[in-house]
């Protein structure tokens, strides 16, 4: 049968990639408090559990505020690079761009360890949401980057030469033909880079201060066996609201593609 | 006839790349001119100069009198129709037009009935709430030309507008350009790299070769008196053979042409620099005919062969090889019904016509 190990490998791939995820699920509706089979009855016990801790509000309040101030710098950064490297030529462009995009690459405990370095030790900064913001931009900008420049690479170029033309002056048309061409491109950024910092552990862990992310306290609490199934619930949450984020940012992306009548070449989703 | 753009000792390099070399121009207000030249030549860079899209490098560009060194394109009295249209992807055909008026001081109803008769003046009428990307080419052309009409512009400018478009569709738009253009009376800068367009569009022509210009002239003139042979090459087919000069006569030269004989040729006929005595001259085909059994053959004629032949329905090219002659020569016919389409190998005498000689000094 022709391709027939190409499809047992196929699925045992996906397999192994979202069975783990499948059982976090799973285990939150078990009416048992140990993280085993077989499992016990249904239950939502644990996301009434996961209501009445105070503790997680506030971890959680802190992720959104974090994640919200990082996705506006990382687009707002994003924006200015993509329009710079899809417009503009300048010496040593190529290496610029390299390292503005390294980060992407870059192991998260380098870029965790060498900011607590910098804030702590050189600068002699406390610790704050500040500083996990700071963290959660310079990897989050090369995801903004990446998104934005395939919108704005699909413009052409006389268009905002063509606004210019009728009147409007440089900043007129970028804002009035430019930004609403590539808004989707924008949002879909904005919700990617959302996600990343809300979900983000290694950095926060470094530099989060007194008050905890929502994974930094996750993390916390599987120390004590009891609040494992209320943590299953939670993950549970977090599963469904990121499948969420990226469905929208993904249908904000092919938006735009369409928008600007260009052709896809293959998204997140 | 004043001029509405006048540019003078136009220099522009990019970086080392010297774009445009020495361009001077004076273009009448009320004229349609084009830029011609093969792809390369500087023609969108000279446009875009004047749009005010790229600096020069030296030279003055003045619109209307004023020099426009320190206006940006924004404040120019040009408006640009862009080979790719530009259409605004995401407003629809009236919001794309009524684009230049945001800024204007008309009321909302002014506004909306100047777009309308716009969008009329193209054959547009009632397209204004088409999405842009429910259009063809032929309407996206016409929606650019509405957009930057609509502003009433000292000096319309259109880079290529018509490549984009099929034949058919580009000669309808072509009568329709040239039409638009008396009726609104604006200033046509028209670039194109096709020479049956210029011509049939435009009262002046500028032939630009390599960022210079190489001739500036009428359609009937740049046609007739190519002021050189790279010129005559450009535009239409034309016939080169050598020629040599044998005496002088008043007011003129004779000359020996390879294959066609002695003949006496004025002063007329001679571009400056083309006395030297070793020259070239261009022929048309037209200028040549096939000299029919039963006619008399004029005194202007030659013993030739049919190379090959190309049928276009209205007319048929011919090459031949003249008696005595290593070039071979085009020369075209009607096709009445009478002629007989001759086929290679076949012989005919072949007549031409002196009165059409262009003398070229030899490159
Ligand atoms: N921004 C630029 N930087 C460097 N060189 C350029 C730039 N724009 C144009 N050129 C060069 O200048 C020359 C003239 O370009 P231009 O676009 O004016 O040609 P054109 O006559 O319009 O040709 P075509 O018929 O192909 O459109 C070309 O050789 C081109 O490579
Ligand atoms: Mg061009």
């Amino acid at each position: 049968m022709r391709g027939g190990w190409l499809r047992v490998y196929a699925i045992g791939y996906l397999v192994f990639l979202y069975l783990p995820v499948i059982l976090l699920p799973l285990f939150a509706f078990n009416e048992g408090t140990v993280i085993a089979f077989p499992l016990k009855g249904f239950t939502t016990q644990w996301f009434v559990e996961l209501a009445g801790i105070q503790a997680l509000h506030g971890a959680l309040l802190n992720s959104l505020f974090i994640a919200l101030i990082t996705a506006s710098l990382s687009v707002l950064l994003g924006i200015c690079a993509a329009r710079a490297s899809t417009r503009y030529r300048w010496p040593a462009k190529g290496p610029m761009m390299g390292v503005i995009m390294l980060p992407l690459v870059l192991p998260e405990i380098i870029v965790a360890v060498s900011l607590l370095v910098v804030i702590v030790q050189i600068f002699d900064l406390p610790l704050s949401a500040w500083s996990v913001i700071a963290g959660h931009t310079l990897i989050c900008t090369p995801f903004a980057i990446a998104i934005l420049t395939s919108s704005f690479q699909g413009l052409d170029l006389s268009l905002e030469e063509a606004a210019v033309d009728l009147g409007e002056s440089r900043w007129g048309a970028f804002s009035k033909i430019v930004l609403p061409l590539v808004s989707p491109g924008i949002v879909a950024s904005f919700l990617i880079c959302f996600t990343i910092s809300l979900d983000e552990f290694i950095i926060a862990f470094f530099l989060t201060g007194a008050e905890p992310t929502l994974p930094v306290y996750i993390w916390g609490q599987l120390r004590f066996p009891t609040k494992i199934p209320a943590v299953m619930a939670l993950g549970t949450l977090m599963l469904v609201a990121s499948l969420l984020i990226l469905s929208v940012a993904e249908y904000f992306r092919r938006r735009g593609v369409r928008r600007i009548g260009g052709k896809d070449s293959g998204g997140f989703l | 006839m004043s001029a509405i753009i006048s540019l003078s000792n136009i220099e522009k390099y990019y970086g080392e790349y010297h774009a445009l070399r020495d361009i001077n121009l004076e273009i009448a207000e009320g004229e349609f001119f084009s830029l011609l030249g093969p792809s390369g030549c500087g023609k969108t860079t000279l446009l875009r100069v004047i749009a005010g899209f790229e600096t020069v490098s030296s030279g003055a560009v003045m619109i209307g009198g004023a020099n426009m060194a320190h206006v940006p394109a924004n404040k120019r009295p040009t408006n640009m129709v862009f080979q790719s249209y530009a259409i605004f992807p995401h407003l629809d055909v009236a919001q794309n037009v009524g684009f230049g008026l945001r800024r204007s001081s008309m009321s909302a109803a002014e506004k909306e009935a100047a777009v309308t008769d716009a969008l009329k003046m193209v054959g547009l009428d009632g397209f204004g709430n088409r999405a842009a990307h429910a259009l063809s080419g032929g309407q996206r052309q016409r929606v650019a030309l509405a957009r930057a009409l609509v502003l009433q512009p000292k000096v319309l400018l259109l880079d290529e507008p018509l490549s984009a478009l099929d034949k058919k569709m580009r000669e309808q738009m072509q009568t329709e350009l040239r039409r638009l253009q008396r009726q609104v009376g604006i200033t046509f800068i028209l670039v194109t790299h096709d020479q049956e367009e210029a011509l049939i569009m435009s009262d002046r022509i500028a032939v630009m070769f390599e960022g210079q210009i190489a001739q500036l002239a009428s359609p009937q003139e740049l046609y007739r008196r190519p002021n050189t042979r790279r010129v005559g090459e450009f535009i239409g087919v034309m016939n080169f053979l050598e020629a040599r000069q044998v005496g002088e006569v008043p007011d003129g030269v004779e000359l020996e042409i390879e294959g066609l004989g002695r003949i006496d040729v004025t002063s007329a006929q001679m571009p400056e620099g083309a006395r030297a005595l070793a020259d070239v001259i261009g022929l048309r085909p037209e200028a040549l005919s096939l000299v029919y059994e039963g006619q008399p053959a004029p005194v202007h004629s030659v013993d030739a062969e049919v190379l090959d032949r190309a049928y276009y329905g209205d007319m048929t090219y011919y090459d031949m090889k003249l008696q005595g002659c290593s070039t071979p020569v085009t020369l075209s016919m009607k096709n009445l019904m009478s002629r007989q389409v001759l086929e290679p190998g076949q012989t005919a005498r072949v007549a031409w016509e002196p009165g059409s000689l262009v003398l070229f000094a030899s490159d």
